[in-house]
């Protein structure tokens, strides 16, 4: 592990539909909110590291060139990339190797989507492979469903239950998401209203599934030396896990979803973390989908294989429970993909630094903030904390 | 929900259409050819010893090269399915329509295509039927082209 | 020659691009005939078409002022060559313009009779815009910039 870093500010968009600006306006949004908030000046940023879903999705390719102006990358260098839907952990993950490394002491790290101007699903679909796979996978909601069914089969939860554990998750989530001034949908749901919904593909109905939205993110990466000059508060960088699987969606068991599972044992390994449920305050978690969300629980050993319905019913990762999972409301509420991911790190900082606001969660000093990319194929995380 | 900001702003329209030819390469090639002749071809790592198919010339686990190809099983057993009834803009194929993972037996590894002949039409039909663990087995296109597509799909033995 | 095998595929894919309100003003100058440029309030320079931010001060420009269509070319190139999906059917000359009243270059067409227009070609030859009679907010709203007699 190298040197000490910090994140000392982040900046969000609103997110939703937003045709009221371009793309390059919703991206100055961001990176201005943030260049605000810890009072810094363009000169200070010695580098830029930026990420969005594939060109395809809104047309532009090279979107960091496109965005140079308003990433005020001019003269500085800059660094892309894209990991699918773990995007915004890939870019916080490149930020804090940039600082970590000694070679940058600030580093403007900012993640962004315009879905509304694009076709997400036939841009997701050219994710995969023509020859083999392109016939058979219908978009996101396929795969999730697939891997959600193969789980509660395996380990025998009754489709009943899962449904049920599902269903207070996203009752949860839309009710937490008015406790967010950036989220995009909020909603205030019943039992019967999630229960009953449109049927996606089965079992996922249009409550357990994320909303297509626009929005961008921007985070301020500091070392030590940066960090005591301009922030009065920072949130530590603690751990970091990154960790994928071959490339065809048949190779790798996604239940028992090794890609998870080390990527949160790599984190806790080097934040010093043997018993997550007890030590973690808050986590937010990558949930595009209710039922992926118990999955998670069980693969970043919050509780055992088979056991996530059953503790979430007993209500131990709502907002008042053993261990908050997304008090923002999380991907499901909120989903410009290249941003999403960066989104769950700036919300654990915002927990970790007290500056939650409305959805603060009382006390937290450790949170972990994920996202996964591709089809179910790479995770990633953050851990982040009060102290360094 | 949110509220949406009330834009008069103008939206410029655009379709992007870009051509692709993709080389298939020597592996791939043969697959594919054993598909015209209706055999389904995976490849033995002799470092893990797995059955891999579709056939590939390298083990991702063991970043071995594989030479071994052989002939797998046209029969197997559904790991996982899902029914997919919605349809979204240059869809490659028409829903409704299964995808499935299906270990043939013998292989290491699941393989992905389509689950037909049964009903489609009632999904609640479907899902009394189509169960995790099922048996199928392959139902081959009578013409051939040297396409994933030359297997029609896999029906259940019911 | 060995034959070897190959899958063609063709992706398209729609888009809707938000303009926003700046890029509108500025097709709204386009439907009534007018390249509209924005002033930076910093560094005074005038800017078309007009952006959201001065890509140098990076603030915004509120004052819009009404540009020439008029210039001298900056540079150019001549296309005949046609690709996949052009946008604009070859041949064609692409120019850099130097608008009476500007700061930066416009980048559009030159157009008229090429063969005769090739010998012409050369820097700081005087253009003008030569307008669509319909326009629809678009930058083809200006057919082309030909050589001022």
């Amino acid at each position: 592990m190298g040197r000490p870093v910090a994140i000392i500010g982040s900046g969000q968009t609103v997110h939703g539909k937003r045709f009221d600006v371009n793309y390059p306006e919703l991206v100055n949004e961001a990176v201005e909110a943030v260049f605000k908030a810890v009072g810094v000046e363009p000169r200070d940023i010695d580098g830029v590291v930026f990420g969005t879903m594939p060109s395809m999705m809104e047309g532009v390719a090279l979107t960091h060139f496109y965005f140079a102006d308003v990433l005020r990358a001019v003269g500085k260098p800059i660094l892309k990339t894209e990991t699918c839907g773990s995007t915004g952990v890939s870019l916080a993950i490149t930020g804090y190797y940039w600082v970590t490394s000694g070679m940058a002491d600030l580093v403007l790290v900012v993640g962004s989507e315009k879905m509304n101007e694009g076709d997400s699903q036939a841009t997701m679909t050219t994710v995969v492979d023509p020859f083999y796979q392109r016939y058979f996978i219908a978009g996101a909601p396929g795969i999730f469903s697939m891997q959600s069914q193969e789980w509660s089969v395996r380990f025998g939860i009754p489709e009943e239950k899962v449904r049920a554990a599902a269903t207070r998750i996203s009752i949860d989530h839309h009710n937490d998401a008015f406790n967010n001034p950036f989220a995009h949908i909020k909603q205030r749901l019943t039992e019967d209203q999630v229960n009953n919904a449109r049927i996606i593909t089965y079992p996922v109905r249009l409550w357990d599934v994320c909303p297509t939205s626009d929005g961008a993110c921007a985070m301020l990466f500091a070392s030590e030396k940066m960090a005591k000059k301009l922030a009065k508060k920072a949130a530590w960088v603690k751990g970091v896990g990154y960790s994928g699987e071959e490339y065809w969606f048949g190779d790798s068991d996604k239940v028992v979803w090794q890609s998870a599972i080390q990527a949160a044992q790599q984190a806790y390994d080097m934040a010093g973390i043997r018993n997550p449920r007890k030590e973690l305050d808050v986590a937010e978690v990558y949930n595009p989908f209710t039922f992926q969300e118990l999955l998670y629980y069980e693969c970043f050993g919050f509780c055992e294989f088979g056991q996530a319905c059953d503790l979430t019913l007993k209500g131990v990762f709502a907002r008042e429970g053993e261990l908050p999972c997304d008090p923002s409301g999380g991907t499901l509420c909120t989903n410009p993909i290249g941003a999403t991911g960066l989104v769950r790190v700036a919300e654990a900082a915002l927990q970790v630094t007290g500056q939650a606001g409305a959805h603060q969660i009382p006390g937290a000093k450790l949170a972990l903030s994920h996202a996964m990319g591709g089809v179910d194929q790479y995770n990633g995380i953050m851990i982040l904390g009060s102290e360094k | 929900m949110a509220e949406e900001k009330k834009v008069d702003y103008d939206v410029v329209t655009d379709e992007v259409a870009i051509p692709y030819e993709l080389a298939y390469g020597e592996t791939w090639t043969r697959f594919f050819d054993g598909l015209k002749v209706e055999k389904i071809l995976g490849s033995r790592c002799k470092g893990c010893q797995r059955v891999l198919v579709p056939a590939r010339s390298y083990c991702p686990r063991c970043f071995e090269e594989i030479h071994d190809f052989i002939e797998v099983s046209q029969e197997g057993v559904i790991v996982s399915w899902v029914l997919t009834e919605y349809e979204y803009f240059g869809m490659p194929t028409k829903p409704p329509f299964i995808g499935a993972l299906i270990r043939l037996d013998g292989t290491d590894s699941n393989f992905l295509h389509l689950i037909g002949g049964i009903d489609l039409s009632d999904a609640e039909y479907v899902r009394r039927t189509i169960k995790n663990g099922m048996r199928v087995t392959v139902v081959w296109n009578a013409e051939k082209k040297g396409h994933i597509l030359d297997i029609k799909y896999f029906k259940p033995l019911l | 020659m060995k034959d070897f095998k190959t899958l063609p595929n063709v992706i398209r894919l729609p888009h809707k691009y938000g303009a926003g309100p700046v890029v509108t003003k500025f097709y709204n100058g386009l439907r009534e005939g007018k390249l509209l440029g924005n002033v930076c309030p910093k560094c005074r320079k005038t800017f078309v078409p007009a952006r959201s931010l001065c890509p140098e001060c990076l603030v915004k420009m509120d004052t819009w002022v009404e540009v020439s269509d008029q210039g001298v070319l900056v540079s150019w190139a001549y296309t005949d060559k046609e690709f996949f999906g052009s946008p604009v059917k070859p041949p064609f000359v692409t120019a850099l313009i130097k608008l009476d009243g500007a700061d930066c270059n416009f980048l559009h067409l030159i157009g008229g009779d090429l063969f005769e227009l090739k010998k012409k070609l050369k820097k700081g030859l005087k253009v003008k815009a030569v307008w669509n009679m319909e326009k629809k907010g678009h930058m083809l709203d200006i057919k082309y910039f030909e050589p001022v007699a």
